[in-house]
């Protein structure tokens, strides 16, 4: 008998709901994340088309599209590491398939699927919570649609992407992921929202 | 708060970064030819200018990349940053 998973923000379902309508948050749990290293040109051309999903050439972006395995995202990470994220379940496949594309090429691909989990928040006021605890310029002439940043909101290490004019998606690590929650909570309080 | 240019990220906070002291220091080419003393040296000894100084830093909370930075240690300018394995570039103080 298998036990039916509790996501990380399982408990925060109805607080969160609550922030609406200044801040709009869902978590979108147990998606698949594999950490991918790799630096030749050929095996990221390779992994790309695997995925139907070119990996993003640019420092500091995302790219998306569909392919064989859905709806996939490819975070930039660092020059040689990328973050690949699908709908849940697939992650076996793919590692499969990356290492595939890899071939003999120096690199790694290992599944991270349960090290984060990813919270999307929308709504008018989501740059001015984000700005209480992120020092990152996320005005649209600077942090455009398709910026996808690693830095702190609140202390806490997140994965951050600009998914829309006024939608982020933020990867944080499931063992931060309530300290966020509690701390999105409070941010929001000047926004109208009860405490 | 102070702005560090990462080479890959661009300006971050300071407190995304970690600092990694002196940068060129290279390991000796042949270690167990060292007497104690020169290992020594080489593991404890660093300079410690008052002006342009080479430093390593990581992008701890960001790329997670090393990278070499001239610090001004007496105002805490950064003059250049650039990537690990570029050469030292010119700097003006
Ligand atoms: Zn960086």
């Amino acid at each position: 008998m298998t036990a039916e998973p509790t996501s990380p923000l399982a408990g925060w379902t109805d607080r969160l709901a609550a922030l609406a309508p200044a801040l709009i948050v869902a978590e979108r749990p147990y998606r698949s994340q594999l950490t991918v290293r790799v630096s030749d040109p050929d095996a990221v051309a390779a992994m790309g088309s695997a995925l139907g999903v070119a990996f993003p050439p640019v420092p500091c972006t995302f790219s998306a599209g569909s392919g064989p395995f859905g709806d996939v995202e490819v975070l930039w990470l660092g020059p040689d590491e990328f973050l690949v994220v699908a709908p849940p379940g697939l992650q076996t496949e793919i590692e499969e398939v990356l290492r595939g594309a890899l071939g003999s090429h120096r690199g790694s691909v290992v599944d991270t699927s349960a090290q984060r989990t990813t919270v999307v928040l929308e709504g008018p006021h989501v740059r001015d919570v984000l700005a209480h605890g992120c020092s990152v310029d996320l005005h649209p002439s600077s942090a455009p649609t398709g910026t996808c940043v690693q830095t702190l909101l609140a202390r806490t290490g997140i994965v951050l992407q600009v998914t829309g004019a006024d939608t982020f998606t933020v990867l944080v690590r499931s063992s931060f992921a309530e300290y966020l929650a509690a701390w999105l909570s409070d941010a929001c309080v000047e926004y109208g929202v009860a405490s | 708060m102070q702005l560090i240019p990462c080479p890959w990220c661009g300006p971050r906070e300071e407190a995304e970064f970690h600092y990694g002291g002196q940068a060129h220091v290279a390991y000796p080419e042949d270690p167990s030819a060292l007497t104690d003393e020169e290992w020594a040296q080489y593991v404890f000894f660093r300079e410690n200018p008052s002006g342009p100084f080479a430093e390593r830093w990581s992008h701890s909370a960001g790329c997670r990349r090393w990278f070499n930075a001239v610090r001004d240690t007496r105002t805490h300018d950064l003059l250049a940053v650039y990537r690990a394995g570029e050469p030292m570039p010119e700097v003006t103080s």
